[in-house]
This record gives structure tokens, C-alpha cells and sequence, in this order.
């Protein structure tokens, strides 16, 4: 047999094995002992089986946080995608404007989660903030603590406002890439922009722009520390989303079995959207 | 080394060692037929034995939260459907 494959080499991975053994498996594992049993404190369990499963899967509480962590994944991706590539397609190719802008473009991704959400629930206060006493000045009934339609606007816009960057950076990568021939074909043949745009420019966009609607559909389905700084998951539950439903259960209530069993329905989830990711990755590159 | 604030039970041991053993069982047949056997598969992409083997716990795992909030707690039908499930996954992806 032709033995090209060098097996010991995966030696060399035993340290980040271990490493990750600490800091996520072992964590895990402890997350799927709490799942299947109750705790009134003091380290001492009760068997429960699959009872908080059950429970979770029944919940109206579970299936709602998990209602509006899709409706507003789908909201942002709504917005952000085509603002995104709107933004790409006029930004500068060549000269100054193209560092200005990617300065200017990268500065949103660069402020820290909990940051953004400090930024957004002072800027949009009825009383002190920008956004909100301008909105009260011009006749706007605006008041995001209170009511649940600004709550949601409010944590939307600061999503926009948080990521579109990111949409319009691989946006942007993706046309950089385009070989001048391609407009200079679609020049001859007399092409109009809208003809340029969804022949030339989209079609080789494709695959960046699977990847942005991928990684903005994870990292929203995840959102926890922005909306939670700005509306603490209310008015009500409005805002509350799943990362912030568990954190209410298990640190709130201390529900620790029905949080644990929550967790992992949401970290399945979220495994099985990663593992859709990879694949296309690695499919993008195996074609490259 | 005292692990009872991991607050382990004997079915969830046994999961995880059943885990750790299929992870042993992997390492041996990728040592005795190195490559992963690449292959494409029903699902149109290459995969090896380690992703078949990955998309058959994910898979077995859904099907558990399937059988149990849409039928029933008897686990014991959702683990029978799972092992045909990564035996198809094992064949045919």
C-alpha cells in the first residue's frame, strides 16, 4: 500500500485537544449532566431524565424567543444584504476614497458588543440621546423602554448600523476581483448598469454573498449583549431572544435543568448552521 | 480529584464514553486505512468517514428532539430509527 499519510502527526494536535477538552467539552459535558436531572442548590441532584427536554420542547416560551430570533434574522438579512451590496457597488474602485472608506466601513466591527449597546441605549433615551429627543422633538411618539414596535426598530437599526460593514467588505472583496475584461466586454456590447449588475457583478459575487447571509443568519441567531444592553429583552419579553431567554432561565430563575436542556437544543442548532457553513466553505475552496 | 460539581450520572457517563469510543474506534480505522475514504456522496460533495460520522450524531440527535416533542419519552424507537439512519448515512452520503 502507497502510505503517503503521516498519522503521527496528529500528536502534534494533543495540546489544542486538551485545550479545548478545558475550556469546551468539559463545560459540555457538565451542560448535558444538568440537562438530565434537577438541582435545588448545594450540588445535589434529582434524576429527570428526559422531562426538561420534554419541557423545552413544549414550551410556548421556548418556541416564541426562537420565533423572534428568526423573524428578526430574517429582518436584518432583509436589509443588510442589499445595503450592503448597494454600498459595495458605489463605493471608490481606486484613489483615496477606497482607504477612507474601508477605515470608515471597518470602524463599526471594530467597537466591542457591549459597547455598541451602551452607544444605542444612550443615543436613542428620549431624555439625554440624540436619536430619541430628536424623534420626540420632530412629533415622533418614539420610546424604545415601553413600547415593543421602537423597542424592535431601535435593536434592528443598531444592527444595521453594526454589521452591514461586514456585508459590504466581502461585497466590496468580491468586485475588486472582477477582471476589468469582463466591463470592457459589457461596454462593447453596449450593456446598461442594471444588464452589468445582474450578469457581471452579482454572478460573481455569489459565493462572498453566501457567505455574508451565513454569517450574519449565525451571528444574529446568536445576538445576546447588544439588545440586552439596550432593552434588557422588553418591553415584556418582546425583545427577548434565545441566548437572552437562556441567560433568564439559568441565571435568573435558576432553572439550571431546563436551561441546560434549552442550551443544547440551541447549541445543536447552531452546530448544525456551522457545519452548513463549513461545507460551503470548503466546497468554495475545493473549487478554487 | 473531586468532578461532583460536574454532577455526573451513570446513562450520561455511558453516553459520552459510547462517544469517546467511536472517536477511538475512528482514530484506529483512519490508522489501519489512512485518507478518511473521500467519496461524493447522495449529497453532491466530498465527505470522509469523520464528517459521515459527525452528520450521523448531529442527525441522531435531532431525531431524538423529533421523537420526543412530536411522539412520545420512549427513546428507545428514535434510538433504533437513528442507528438506521447513520447506517444509510454510512452508505449513501
Amino acid at each position: 500500500m502507497d502510505r503517503t499519510w503521516n498519522n503521527k502527526a496528529w500528536f502534534m494536535v494533543l495540546p489544542v485537544l486538551l485545550l479545548v477538552a478545558f475550556s469546551a467539552v468539559i463545560p459540555l459535558m457538565t451542560v448535558v449532566n444538568y440537562s438530565v436531572q434537577d438541582t435545588f442548590g448545594n450540588n445535589v441532584f434529582f434524576w429527570a431524565g428526559s422531562e426538561w427536554f420534554e419541557e423545552i420542547l413544549h414550551s410556548d416560551r421556548f418556541w416564541e424567543a426562537m420565533g423572534r430570533n428568526l423573524v428578526f434574522s430574517a429582518i436584518i438579512l432583509v436589509i443588510e444584504i442589499p445595503l450592503g451590496i448597494f454600498i459595495a457597488l458605489n463605493m471608490p474602485k481606486k484613489g483615496w476614497g477606497v482607504p477612507v472608506c474601508l477605515v470608515l466601513m471597518a470602524l463599526p466591527l471594530l467597537i466591542p458588543w457591549n459597547v455598541v449597546g451602551t452607544i444605542w441605549q444612550v443615543f436613542g433615551r428620549v431624555d439625554i440621546g440624540l436619536l430619541g429627543y430628536s424623534l420626540r422633538a420632530l412629533g415622533f411618539n418614539y420610546n424604545y423602554v415601553n413600547d415593543p414596535f421602537d423597542a424592535w426598530i431601535t435593536v434592528i437599526v443598531m444592527d444595521v448600523w453594526h454589521w452591514t460593514s461586514l456585508v459590504v467588505l466581502l461585497c466590496y472583496a468580491g468586485l475588486v476581483s472582477i477582471p476589468d475584461a469582463y466591463y470592457q466586454a459589457a461596454k462593447i456590447d453596449g450593456a446598461s448598469r442594471w444588464a452589468i449588475f445582474r450578469y457581471i457583478q452579482l454572478p460573481k459575487m455569489n459565493r462572498v454573498l453566501l457567505i455574508a447571509v451565513l454569517l450574519r443568519f449565525m451571528d444574529s441567531f446568536m445576538i445576546y449583549t447588544e439588545p440586552f444592553v439596550v432593552t434588557g429583552g422588553g418591553p415584556g419579553n418582546t425583545t427577548t431572544f434565545l441566548s437572552i431567554d437562556l441567560v433568564k432561565l439559568a441565571i435568573g430563575e435558576f432553572n439550571l435543568g431546563e436551561a441546560a436542556a434549552m442550551s443544547i437544543v440551541y447549541f445543536l442548532i447552531i452546530m448544525l448552521l456551522s457545519w452548513v457553513f463549513y461545507t460551503v466553505m470548503t466546497a468554495y475552496d475545493a473549487e478554487r | 480529584m473531586n468532578l461532583t460539581w460536574m454532577a455526573w450520572t451513570l446513562p450520561t457517563a455511558v453516553f459520552f464514553i459510547t462517544i469517546l469510543v467511536l472517536l477511538c474506534g475512528m482514530a484506529v480505522w483512519e490508522y489501519v486505512s489512512p485518507g478518511g475514504n473521500p467519496r461524493v456522496g447522495v449529497l453532491r460533495f466530498e465527505t470522509t468517514r469523520g464528517d459521515r460520522l459527525f452528520l450521523s450524531l448531529l442527525g441522531s440527535a435531532f431525531i431524538h428532539l423529533a421523537w420526543l416533542g412530536l411522539v412520545g419519552p420512549n427513546l428507545w424507537w428514535a434510538l433504533a430509527l437513528s442507528v438506521v439512519y447513520a447506517v444509510g448515512v454510512f452508505r449513501y452520503v
